[in-house]
């Protein structure tokens, strides 16, 4: 963008530093004149790093394609080349979005589905954790529960589906209890995993500094697993918001699998696009929530950046 | 119990220790019968080509190790097992990637406690690593992180601090700093010292007693009082004689068993 026409702009009328006050760079009062200015990073203004690119540039590389996509799709919608009652143009589905938007149906559902979510997601990857940590740290229970869990992780969630609504009644608890089972392995996995990677040498450091049991698990243990139990609750994020949908379809008045599955009844594409596009937004909402949590707790980590 | 009066000047006592190691093709005979005693403040240098079983040694009085013969004595109680009275650093700095330097030398103790507190900054001036309190170890050079080490295991104020081989991975340059460094931290605290090398010039400017181990097995084969004064410059005359000294203990012909070790 303005970075990029600076340059070309730049490279035009050849290494001549100074002459041309309209360009950002010549105004940087640490850059000297008379350097090469072909080898001038591409800077955009007010630009504190000339290594990573703005924001703004960011933001418009990842959004061509989409726009692209997009634009292309209401095209040939509008032109009649696909059939827009399977594919609702985007302009139908935002309309659609902010009828129900205003009409305040959208938020009840979506309530009922995140309150589902998270209470299945705080079950489930609570449990995950206990007993990540506890078959972590030892192996008697790692020898006598880890074989029956492993079993149970292999059983897909539509085959339990119709026995939870048996069990526990088409209720909230079925549903909750469903999004728990799928939330539940992802954290128990790779807490697992995390806490037999440690470092087995830093546990040598450990024993020669006289560490407690306890001490040995909070400063040793959790932190060294952190960056797997980490992962552990974002995998366990996407799976308790994907297992929703198979909740809200078995038996449902409300949320936004219900939504999804009464629109596809009565044919009403846009709403069906428009709930799929919510639980892609849900889902990158909660990306950057677990990223936020990672940049925290992380920070001492010095990983590849591409 | 045999701590008979010509023992209490020992404050480290490593008495018949042996040590075995079976692998699957079969017993490697490691230390040899190795018996050795250190006085209180005294610098001890272990020397020896590798193999010789210095690191096996230093993990023994640890108490980092179990299974072998013999036993170490450290003021008069036998060692079980390892503890904050013996020190340990280890080749590499082996600090925790998650904590500050501060954190780290603390580790386990809180800094919010006024003694710790205390105590940690006055190791970071001792270690030279002021202004370096908020760093993570990923963002220091190896002898910064391993002089974190050395002020963590100096913390506890252990009755003894083993290093094995501290320095092995550092440049020359840095080595010859980290060697000026810990001598400083020696004649602050007066811990005693054991110390593994296998750098001649390493041993003899650090060391008041230079044991020099041969292997297979791993045994002692002599030993060196070093007296020259502090502070030793390496290009000086009396170094390079002590130097000589330390290489021709290696040279010296061995008895007739171990000779015909020697020609195989």
């Amino acid at each position: 963008m303005a970075g990029t026409i600076g340059t070309a702009v730049r490279r035009k009328p050849g290494p001549e530093p100074g002459q041309n006050p309209d360009l950002e760079q010549n105004r940087d009062p640490d850059r000297t004149p008379g350097r090469d200015p072909g080898r001038t990073p591409i800077r955009e203004p007010g630009q504190a790093s000339n290594r990573e690119p703005g924001r703004l540039t960011v933001v418009a590389l990842g959004s061509i394609l989409p726009a692209l996509v997009l634009g292309g799709w209401q095209i040939a919608g509008d032109l009649g080349w696909i059939s827009t009652l399977l594919f609702p143009t985007p302009l139908t589905i935002a309309e659609t979005f902010v009828r129900l938007v205003t009409g305040g149906e959208l938020w009840t559902h979506l309530r009922i589905s995140f309150v589902r979510a998270a209470l299945g997601f705080l079950l489930g990857a609570g449990l995950g954790l206990f007993f990540g940590l506890l078959v972590g740290l030892f192996r008697r229970a790692e020898r006598s529960l880890d074989p029956t869990i492993q079993m149970i992780r292999m059983i897909p969630h539509l085959a339990v589906a119709p026995l939870f609504v048996l069990w526990f009644g088409i209720g909230e608890e079925s549903k909750v209890l469903l999004i728990a089972k799928g939330a539940f392995f992802p954290l128990y996995i790779n807490t697992f995993l995390g806490i037999r990677g440690a470092d087995n040498k830093l546990f040598e450091v450990a024993r020669v500094l006289g560490f407690s049991r306890v001490k040995q698990v909070l400063r040793l243990v959790i932190p060294s697993a952190m960056p797997n139990i980490l992962l552990g609750v974002r995998l366990s994020l996407g799976v308790a918001w994907l297992g929703l949908v198979v909740a809200e379809l078995i038996a449902s008045t409300s949320g936004i699998g219900y939504m999804m599955s009464d629109a596809r009844q009565f044919n009403k594409t846009p709403v069906v696009f428009v709930g799929i596009i919510l639980f892609a937004l849900v889902g990158v909402l909660v990306d950057v929530f677990v990223r936020l949590l990672e940049r925290r707790l992380l920070h001492w980590r010095e990983g590849y950046k591409g | 119990m045999r701590v008979s009066r010509n023992d209490q000047s020992a404050h480290l006592d490593i008495r018949h220790v042996s040590k075995t190691f079976v692998t699957q093709k079969g017993a490697v005979h490691a230390l040899d019968n190795v018996n050795l005693r250190v006085r209180e403040g005294e610098f001890i240098t272990l020397i020896g080509p590798s193999g010789c079983g210095k690191s096996t040694l230093l993990k023994i009085v640890a108490g980092l190790d179990d299974g072998h013969e013999g036993e170490v004595l450290l003021e008069g109680r036998r060692v079980t097992g390892p503890g904050i009275d013996k020190g340990f650093v280890f080749q590499e700095p082996r600090l925790f990637p998650w904590l500050t330097v501060e954190r780290n030398i603390a580790a386990d103790l809180s800094l919010r406690d006024p003694e710790v507190r205390k105590r940690v900054d006055g190791l970071i001036g001792l270690v030279r690593l002021q202004g370096f309190e908020k760093a993570y170890p990923r963002e220091l050079s190896g002898g910064m992180a391993q002089r974190v080490a050395i002020a963590r295991a100096l913390l506890r104020s252990p009755k003894v601090l083993l290093l094995d081989e501290p320095f092995g991975a550092l440049d020359a340059f840095t080595r010859a700093h980290m060697q000026e460094v810990l001598l400083d931290v020696w004649q602050t605290n007066r811990t005693t010292m054991l110390f593994v090398t296998h750098d001649i010039d390493e041993a003899v400017f650090l060391a008041n007693r230079i044991v020099i181990m041969r292997p297979r097995p791993g045994s002692i084969r002599g030993v060196i009082v070093n007296d020259l004064p502090y502070p030793r410059r390496k290009a000086s005359a009396a170094f390079q004689e002590m130097r000589f000294r330390v290489l021709s203990e290696f040279e010296k012909p061995e008895e007739p068993v171990a000779a015909d070790w020697a020609g195989l």
